[in-house]
Order: C-alpha cells, then sequence, then structure tokens
C-alpha cells in the first residue's frame, strides 16, 4: 500500500495485564471507536508507528506526482492535460494532508522532508515504476489508485483523529482519480491497434507492481497485529491484495485486456478468484532502491528541495522583515 | 538547515451562510501569504467563500485531562434539550 | 487581410500565449520549492488551459474550417504559433518563471480588461471569465515578486538577474502590427500599443516595491507574434504535439 511494511516499535501485543493504567484506557477508547486526538495521551509505540505511517503515506504522494508529472506536457489534448494536471495537483494536496496530520503528533514537515531524502524514510514502491505510454497514465489511475483507495476508505476508520479526517478529505477527492484512470483506459483499448497494443503493453507492466503495494502478506506479522489493535491498520495486506484481484479482473474483461497471469482464474467455492503472487524478491530489491526509477524519483525530489531552498528562506526572510517593521511602528 | 514556515489552521466559510470550519492546515511564512495559500490548496473545489487562518501556535487549546470536569456536567442537564419535554400531539407543532 | 482574418489572428495570440505559458507552467508540478506553491503553480496553468480551449476554441470558429481548439493546438508547427517570445522561454529557477509571470500577468490583466469591452460578445464574456483569473495570477505573482526581491541577498538576486533577462522581451506585448490595428478599428480589441502607460505605472510600483532595478536597454526582442518563434518553441511542440502527430486519427 501507500505505506507497505512499516514497523510498529513494539514486539508484540501486550495483553491487558502487562498494559499499565494508561496503557489500559488508551487501549479501551480505541475499543470504542473513539478517536484519539493531537493532545491525549498515546503510547509512544503508537505516536511513532503513526509518524511512520503517515509519513511514508505523505512521501508517497508527492513522489507518485512524478511518473504521472512525466506526461503532462505530452498529454495528448487540452482535456486530458487539464485532467491529469488536475488530479497529480491533488496528490500534492494529498501530501500536504498527510504532511499537517503527521506534524500533529510532534515532528515538522521538514524533518520528514529530510529523512526522505536521506532514505531513513520509504515511499510506495509502485512510483519506482516507469511509465512509458500515454496508457500508463490510464493504468495508474484505474490501477494504482484503485488499491490505494481498497486502503485508504477503511482508514477514515482509523483511530487518529487527524489522520482520519485527512483520509475523508483525501477519500472525497481521489473518487475521481481512478474513474478518470479507467476512462483513458477505455479509449485506449477501444481505440486503434496501437492504442490497444499501449493498453495491453501498461497492463502487462502494472499489474504485478500494482499487486505488490499492498505488501507482503502479513497475516503473521506482529507489527501488523499490533496496528491492527491500535486501529491504524484496518485490514490484512492479503484481504485487500484478494479484494483488489477481485474487482479488476472483471473490469479488464470489460476493456478486451488479458491480465498478465496463466493461473489466473474464478474459485466458485470460494467466491473469488485465484492469481499468482507477485515476484516478492523483486519487491523487496525496489524497496532497497533497486527499481527502475528509485534514483531519478529521490534525485528529483532532492533537486527540487534544494532549488527551491532560496524560495523558502527568501520568502520567510521578507515576512520577518516586515513583521519588525510593524512592530518598529 | 533554514527555519520552516510557520504552521497556519485554515478555517473556511462553504457556500451557505455557514460558521467558519476548520478545513486543516498549512505552511506560510506570514498571514498574507498564507490565506493564498489556503485558497489555492483548501479551495479548489469551490469550497469556500471566506477564509481565516490562525497562526497553529497562538491558539488556546483546553487540555484533555481537563474533559471530566469541562463536558461531563452538561451531560446531567437533561432538561436543556426539547426532547425532555412531553408534549401531547394534540399541542401541535412546537 | 479581411476582419475575420484578422480576428482570427488575435485569437491566435491570444490562446497561443496562454497554451504555451500553461504548458511552460505546468512543468513544475511536482518539482516546486514548496507544496504550496506546486499546489498555486498548478490552479494557474490550470486556469490558462482553460483559457485557451475558450480562445482556440473560439479561433476554430471564426477561421469557419472546422477546426477544433486541440487541432490548432496540436496539429500547426511552430511558424504558425502567434504567441510573444516572452511566454516560450525556459522556466529557469522559479524566480525566473515568477518574474516571467508577474511581467505577462500584468499585460494580460490588462488587455482582458479591455476585451470586456469587445464589440464581440463571445470575446467579451471569454474576457469576463479570464480577467477574475488573471486578476489574481497577478495579485500572486506580483506579491512574490515583491517578497523575493525584498528577502534575502540571494533572492534578490535571483529576481534582478531574472528581471533582466526578461525584460527585452516585454516590448513585444505592445508592438502592433496590421492585424492589431484591424481589429482595433473593428472595435474587437484594444490596440496593444494603449497598454503601454498603464502597463509601466504597475510594473514600476511592483518592481520599485522589490527594490529591483528596471534595466535600462530599450532593445526589444520580437518575432513571436509574426510566427518566427526562438528555439525553445520547437522542443515544446516536439513535447506537446508527439502523441497527435504520431497517431494521426487516433482519438485519446
Amino acid at each position: 500500500m501507500y505505506a507497505q511494511m512499516v514497523k510498529s516499535t513494539g514486539k508484540g501485543i501486550k495483553s491487558r495485564e502487562e498494559m499499565t493504567d494508561e496503557e489500559r484506557q488508551f487501549q479501551d477508547r480505541v475499543d470504542a471507536d473513539e478517536k484519539i486526538e493531537p493532545k491525549d495521551w498515546m503510547p509512544e509505540g503508537y505516536r511513532k508507528t503513526l509518524i511512520r505511517q503517515i509519513g511514508q503515506h505523505a512521501h508517497s504522494e508527492i513522489v507518485g506526482q512524478l511518473p504521472e508529472g512525466n506526461w503532462i506536457t505530452r498529454a495528448p489534448t487540452l482535456e486530458r492535460k487539464a485532467i491529469l494536471l488536475a488530479k497529480v495537483q491533488d496528490e500534492a494536496g494529498h501530501g500536504l494532508y498527510l504532511y499537517c496530520a503527521a506534524e500533529t503528533l510532534g515532528v515538522s514537515r521538514d524533518e520528514l522532508m529530510e529523512k526522505l531524502h536521506s532514505g531513513d524514510m520509504k515511499y510506495s514502491s509502485i512510483f519506482n515504476y516507469p511509465t512509458l505510454n500515454w496508457a500508463d497514465i490510464g493504468a495508474v489511475g484505474w490501477l494504482v489508485d484503485g488499491a490505494a483507495i481498497m486502503n485508504q476508505v477503511p482508514l477514515q476508520r482509523t483511530s487518529y483523529g487527524p489522520y482520519s479526517r485527512a483520509m475523508i478529505r483525501i477519500c472525497k477527492e481521489e473518487s475521481f482519480h481512478q474513474r478518470q484512470g479507467y476512462d483513458i483506459m477505455m479509449k485506449m483499448a477501444f481505440g486503434t491497434e496501437d492504442q490497444k497494443k499501449m493498453a495491453q503493453d501498461a497492463l502487462n507492466r502494472f499489474w504485478y507492481p500494482s499487486l505488490m503495494m499492498f505488501g507482503p502478506s502479513d497475516k503473521d506479522s506482529v507489527h501488523s497485529a499490533q496496528s491492527m489493535a491500535w486501529k491504524i491498520k484496518i485490514n490484512t495486506n492479503d484481504e485487500l491484495r484478494q479484494k483488489f484481484v477481485d474487482q479488476t479482473v472483471p473490469q479488464a474483461e470489460y476493456l478486451g485486456l488479458t491480465v498478465p497471469d496463466e493461473n489466473l482464474k474464478w474459485n466458485e467455492e470460494t467466491g473469488h478468484y485465484e492469481f499468482t503472487e507477485p515476484d516478492w524478491s523483486e519487491f523487496f530489491e525496489v524497496i532497497k532502491g533497486n527499481g527502475p526509477c528509485n534514483k531519478e524519483r529521490l534525485g528529483a525530489r532532492v533537486k527540487a528541495w534544494e532549488d527551491g531552498a532560496w524560495v523558502r528562506d527568501g520568502l520567510m526572510a521578507h515576512a520577518e522583515k516586515k513583521a519588525a517593521k510593524v512592530a518598529a511602528e | 538547515m533554514s527555519t520552516e514556515w510557520p504552521l497556519w489552521e485554515v478555517f473556511i466559510r462553504g457556500q451557505h451562510g455557514m460558521s467558519h470550519r476548520h478545513v486543516g492546515s498549512l505552511h506560510a511564512p506570514d498571514a498574507e501569504m498564507a490565506i493564498k495559500n489556503a485558497r489555492d490548496v483548501y479551495t479548489r473545489r469551490n469550497e469556500g467563500v471566506s477564509i481565516w487562518v490562525v497562526k497553529a501556535a497562538d491558539i488556546a487549546a483546553s487540555s484533555p485531562s481537563d474533559k471530566g470536569p469541562l463536558y461531563e456536567p452538561s451531560q446531567s442537564k437533561v432538561y436543556r434539550h426539547p426532547t425532555f419535554f412531553d408534549i401531547p400531539d394534540d399541542v401541535g407543532a412546537m | 487581410m479581411t476582419r475575420d482574418e484578422a480576428f482570427f489572428e488575435f485569437l491566435l495570440r491570444m490562446g497561443d500565449n496562454t497554451l504555451i505559458l500553461g504548458h511552460r507552467v505546468s512543468e513544475w508540478c511536482g518539482h516546486s520549492p514548496v507544496l504550496e506553491e506546486d499546489i498555486a503553480l498548478a490552479n494557474t496553468a490550470l486556469d490558462l488551459i482553460g483559457q485557451t480551449q475558450m480562445w482556440l476554441g473560439l479561433a476554430g470558429e471564426i477561421e469557419g474550417k472546422g477546426r477544433s481548439a486541440d487541432d490548432l493546438a496540436y496539429l500547426r508547427d511552430a511558424w504558425d504559433f502567434r504567441n510573444v517570445l516572452l511566454v516560450e522561454r525556459p522556466n529557469g529557477d522559479f524566480g525566473q518563471t515568477i518574474m516571467r509571470q508577474f511581467l505577462f500577468d500584468a499585460w494580460h490583466s490588462l488587455m482582458l480588461g479591455r476585451l470586456m469591452q469587445s464589440s464581440d460578445t463571445r470575446v467579451a464574456e471569454i474576457a469576463a471569465k479570464a480577467s477574475k483569473e488573471a486578476a489574481y495570477h497577478l495579485e500572486r505573482s506580483a506579491d512574490l515578486v515583491v517578497r523575493l526581491g525584498d528577502g534575502t541577498a540571494e533572492s534578490h538576486a535571483r529576481m534582478q538577474a531574472a528581471l533582466d533577462d526578461h525584460w527585452p522581451y516585454t516590448g513585444e506585448l505592445f508592438l502592433s502590427d496590421a492585424a492589431d490595428k484591424a481589429v482595433a478599428e473593428a472595435g474587437l480589441a484594444p490596440d496593444p500599443a494603449s497598454l503601454k502607460e498603464e502597463w509601466d505605472e504597475m510594473v514600476t510600483r511592483v518592481l520599485t516595491e522589490a527594490t529591483l532595478a528596471i534595466p535600462e536597454g530599450a532593445y526589444v526582442h520580437k518575432g513571436g507574434k509574426a510566427g518566427t518563434h526562438t528555439e525553445h518553441l520547437g522542443y515544446i511542440l516536439a513535447q506537446m504535439q508527439w502523441l497527435q502527430r504520431a497517431y494521426p486519427g487516433a482519438t485519446w
């Protein structure tokens, strides 16, 4: 997902007997679906895990601007250009909302940026894949945003108030993203032979990386169990992946495209599709920095930040001068 | 490292004459730019007709540990709510 | 040149300015100095793209050959583009982008203000919508010019350099040719030269507040309005038009 493999800090879930009074009260509030707010008492592990998760989510939004932003200047019509620009702009907005949510936990946006730039914090593996043809813009909206929505919709109910509110706003804005992606896919899949080829090529390349977005199976992970107890993770990775496949396969069929999985088949008994797991060794390589675009993506972020330093400083200096002038009057 | 722009809380009044509502936060070097940024960030979908910004550091907030004393006493004042009173149906709308 | 030929020419100039500048500004998306600014720049670019659709849409209508706004944007070669050279200049650093924007916005808002009085109601309507957007663009770009001009020593130096670079390209905004004269006579649009004085005043006021010095040279780079562009436009079009050119007849 946008926040993959976030490790909680504890070694496992404490039993009620092991918890302190504060921890027990906290867990009771979470269990009762009460929202935790910034000034409320919270376990240190909860705070740290949330900073990692929200931070990683925010980083994914702004790094996620890059593969799509790639195509803004090449969009084939004025309307497509406007739609794509509006969409990539939304992602900047989503990054902004999430950074602000993280800041309520006592970390600054600049600190988070530095951690992204130094590689201490990660972003979703999916954005290290290239967008090579125009149908990729369709595929990103359809598959990548589709996968993201699977995770974000339940996160609207997450226990941390500012995170929950950011997700509500994001989901509201995000609803057009997947549709515009599918709309591009329809134009391509029902278009000329060349366009069909682009559409199939895009699906071939984005299918497995999209499945990887949910992260490796976490049914035995103590970190995930803790995060689920804290309600900062709502479903297991496998649940969401299955839901995504079940939803997406018929959509691919409607387009007349072939999902690149020979073992894909409907299982009447379970009511779900059977599918091939993505190559997890590839996933771990991408996370380590060996994806096709890791260097470009991070490089672009670092460059934007460094090149922009004089602007941020200049604007701050002017504001301080003005404030000093007002104070002197 | 340079100084980070301060954080501002943004309040927007929507189309229908409601009160300003907290919609989120952003960074800006001063109030004037915070309003412009709020316009660009938080009204992209025609959400508002008026913007307030307040420096986050300037907000005084109640403490969560006072929650009991601050808010629970009002729970017992049930007579403040219209549903407390039984008015016969024959009386009509009230 | 007939009235409609001049009118068409004028509409291309308006639409190509916003098309090319919108394209340039959109290049910042994902690369701006700070998230708030990234979002603001995208808003400006989106406004400009929207205006392009209106101007070029009307241009196609006036031309009467069945060309849509997209046909005009994606299927003309550089010599048929009528934007001023200023808007095709590369983004450079953030200061150069904002200075270019400010110099253009100041002209644009004056022009659109006058066009609201156009004898053609379609022009007046487009101008009415666009002028609100341009007024905000100007407010923002002028504000940034002042803040960065009067910020740190480095931001000041960069803004002065940006002004020095762009300044010789501003004169083209006020040059009049036969087409300009014809549309002015028809009451469709003002003579560009008539905007100069107000622009000078406005720009001088802002630059002075920004503690920036207006360059002395009077040399004017020109040619864009007549289709002779800088080398930059060819690259812009190569990117922008590539899909339409490589796959003719496809719908997107």
